[in-house]
């Protein structure tokens, strides 16, 4: 039986001719990821499985974006624990205040990931490297301990599902409208244990971004990685951001899939899940009246700068009806707004634009709701109390869909503003 | 390696972010964590828990974010064993790293609260002591079998660190 993409890199990284799906196999990692809340329970178990030194302290990286700039006292003290340990361990890539950005923003810009990589990382949306062809999943602070010790982690090798998209996106549709309409498809269980393989003539019509935050979702539907095929974009993208050179996988012709199911990228029309989970799938236009509160746009779906582009190409020359967060992903990319008006733009309509950080996404800070408040956000997870109090609601969207709610002051279409 | 307990039942797609909400997550201390494990899903949760209780759940439990600090809120508020339907891949691999037993059976959704169970881990034979039933779970893979043995992957690493597997 012949092995999909993300079994190809599996094997090589564990060292074997061939693997199958169910197999349990202990596989070398090229990255291990940490961020302020995970890293810290992690550097415990670290010391308290006896190990002193890393593994290869080029190989790790740390990324202060949860609740940083430090939102409270026992805040600092964990980004400190994780500040300490990196300078003790002499850790390349620790991003400070000032250098970080979010991190599944960040390792792809700096070029810390290149197609053919494995990399675990204790945070969930670390599948979204997927994106550049490497195999990436999210752990927990125990694993990311044992991988900072041996550079190892023990994985089953997974089942996999074929993710066949055809055909071009329309306009003021992306990336997040394909991946909410296939979670919607799906459901929040439906690739348990299983990979997401994108493939099909529709992949080279996507932008990295878009490719981005599909991958970066693929936990939203249960399953272990979401991977596209390597193409010419990957690899201007990987030589842009002077990744290692890529290592291009591609699935056996006879490669084992479970489902295929086939998405007509033109048929897909702006999408918003709605409360309180992913799965919870409408299109705009049958979203109905629902009177909103407050618009996120940032995170580590939806930071980047194309979102911000869109962003502004609805914001500009309007003014927001709620309360309108934006959060650059990292600071080149707050950088590049500036240069681009972007930032002005977003200020002259209302919306006040933040520091790189994850703040609101998880309930952190910068963006909290009270009891009863709704927000559309273009971020992940619309669970209870996601977001603040367990009485208020989100509203998962892309950042044309927030921008355009933003404005109107309930959930809308930018093509009806 | 057996157990005993009372079940406490929720739904599907238990979620980490009820499990233990991110305004918490500024601290790893377990006592702390345990005060408000599943605060936002049932607030009587940690009035109602004792030790040795089985937390039953339903499909996915566990989904969303990748914090350890989920299983150990609950190991740490006395919970002896999870059973659910299906778990979440990310939860799944936590519990077992930390040594917290958890099982799949897909017939659990007949155990109610307030059922008393009793699990043998080696077998995966559940018994509802209260309702005479008997449900069959998986048991665990030998590999993860050695993991729980040795108390997680903690102990897991530190065994092959002395044995200087580390470096091969």
């Amino acid at each position: 039986m012949g092995m999909t993409m993300t079994q190809q890199i599996l094997a090589k990284k564990a060292g074997l001719p061939q693997v199958a799906a169910g197999q349990l196999i202990l596989a070398e990692a090229d990255m291990v990821l940490g961020n302020d809340i995970t890293a810290p329970v992690a550097i415990e178990a670290f010391y308290e499985m006896g190990a002193d030194r890393v593994f290869d302290k080029e190989k790790i990286a740390l990324v202060p974006d949860h609740f940083c700039p430090n939102k409270d006292i026992k805040s600092a003290q964990q980004a400190k624990r994780m500040r300490e340990f990196a300078h003790a361990q002499g850790i390349v890539h620790y991003f400070e205040v000032g250098e970080m950005g979010i991190e599944h923003a960040l390792l792809p810009e700096k070029g810390l990931v290149t197609a053919g990589d494995l990399v675990v990382g204790a945070d969930s949306h670390t599948c979204t490297y997927g994106a550049l062809g490497a195999f990436s999943t999210g752990v927990g602070s125990t694993d990311m301990a044992g991988a900072m010790a041996m550079g190892k982690v023990w994985l089953k090798v997974p089942s996999a599902i074929q993710v066949r998209l055809t055909g071009k996106l329309n306009p003021w549709v992306s990336g997040k409208d394909v991946i909410l309409h296939l979670i919607g498809i799906l459901g929040v269980d439906g690739a348990l244990y299983q990979s997401l393989e994108f493939t099909g003539d529709g992949v080279s019509s996507l932008s990295m971004d878009d490719r981005l935050s599909m991958a970066n979702m693929a936990i939203e539907a249960g399953a272990k990685n979401g991977i596209f095929p390597v193409d010419d974009r990957t690899l201007a993208y990987l030589s842009e951001h002077h990744a290692k050179p890529p290592i291009s996988y591609a699935p056996d012709p006879d490669a084992d899939y479970t489902r295929t199911i086939h998405l007509d990228l033109s048929a897909i029309r702006p999408t918003v899940a709605f409360p309180h989970l992913p799965e919870n799938t409408r299109t705009v236009d049958e979203a109905g009246e629902v009177p909103i509160d407050q618009v996120v746009i940032g995170s580590c779906t939806n930071g980047r700068i194309s979102d911000l582009r869109v962003a502004a190409a609805v914001l500009a020359g309007r003014h927001v009806a709620v309360r309108t967060i934006i959060l650059p992903a990292t600071q080149a990319i707050y950088l590049q707004a500036m240069e681009e008006g972007l930032l002005r733009q977003f200020i002259e309509a209302g919306a006040v634009v933040s520091t790189p950080t994850c703040g609101p996404c998880l309930g952190g800070y910068m963006g909290i709701l009270a009891d009863g408040e709704r927000c559309v956000a273009t971020t992940n997870r619309n669970f209870v109390g996601r977001m603040g109090h367990p009485g208020s609601e989100v509203y998962l969207a892309s950042p044309a869909v927030a921008a355009a709610s933003a404005v109107a002051g309930r959930i809308a279409s930018p093509e009806a503003l | 390696m057996n157990a005993k307990g009372t079940v406490l039942r929720y739904g599907d797609n238990v979620d980490t972010d009820v499990i233990i909400p991110a305004r918490y997550l500024n601290t790893s201390d377990r006592a702390e964590l345990a005060k408000h494990c599943m605060e936002d899903i049932d607030p009587t949760f940690v009035t109602r828990v004792k030790p040795g209780d089985i937390l039953v759940g339903g499909r996915n439990f566990g989904c969303g974010s990748s914090r350890e600090h989920a299983p150990i809120a609950i190991a740490a508020s006395g919970i002896a064993c999870v059973v659910a339907e299906s778990f979440a891949r990310i939860f799944y691999r936590n519990a077992i790293n930390i040594g917290l037993p958890i099982l799949e059976c897909a017939d659990i959704g007949k155990a109610e609260t307030g059922d008393t169970l009793a699990i043998d881990f080696d077998t995966g034979k559940i018994q509802n002591l209260t309702r005479g039933e008997t449900y069959a779970a998986a048991p665990f893979p030998p590999f993860m079998k050695e993991l729980m043995a040795q108390g997680g992957l903690t102990g897991y690493v530190r065994s092959m660190l002395q044995k200087g597997g580390e470096r091969a």
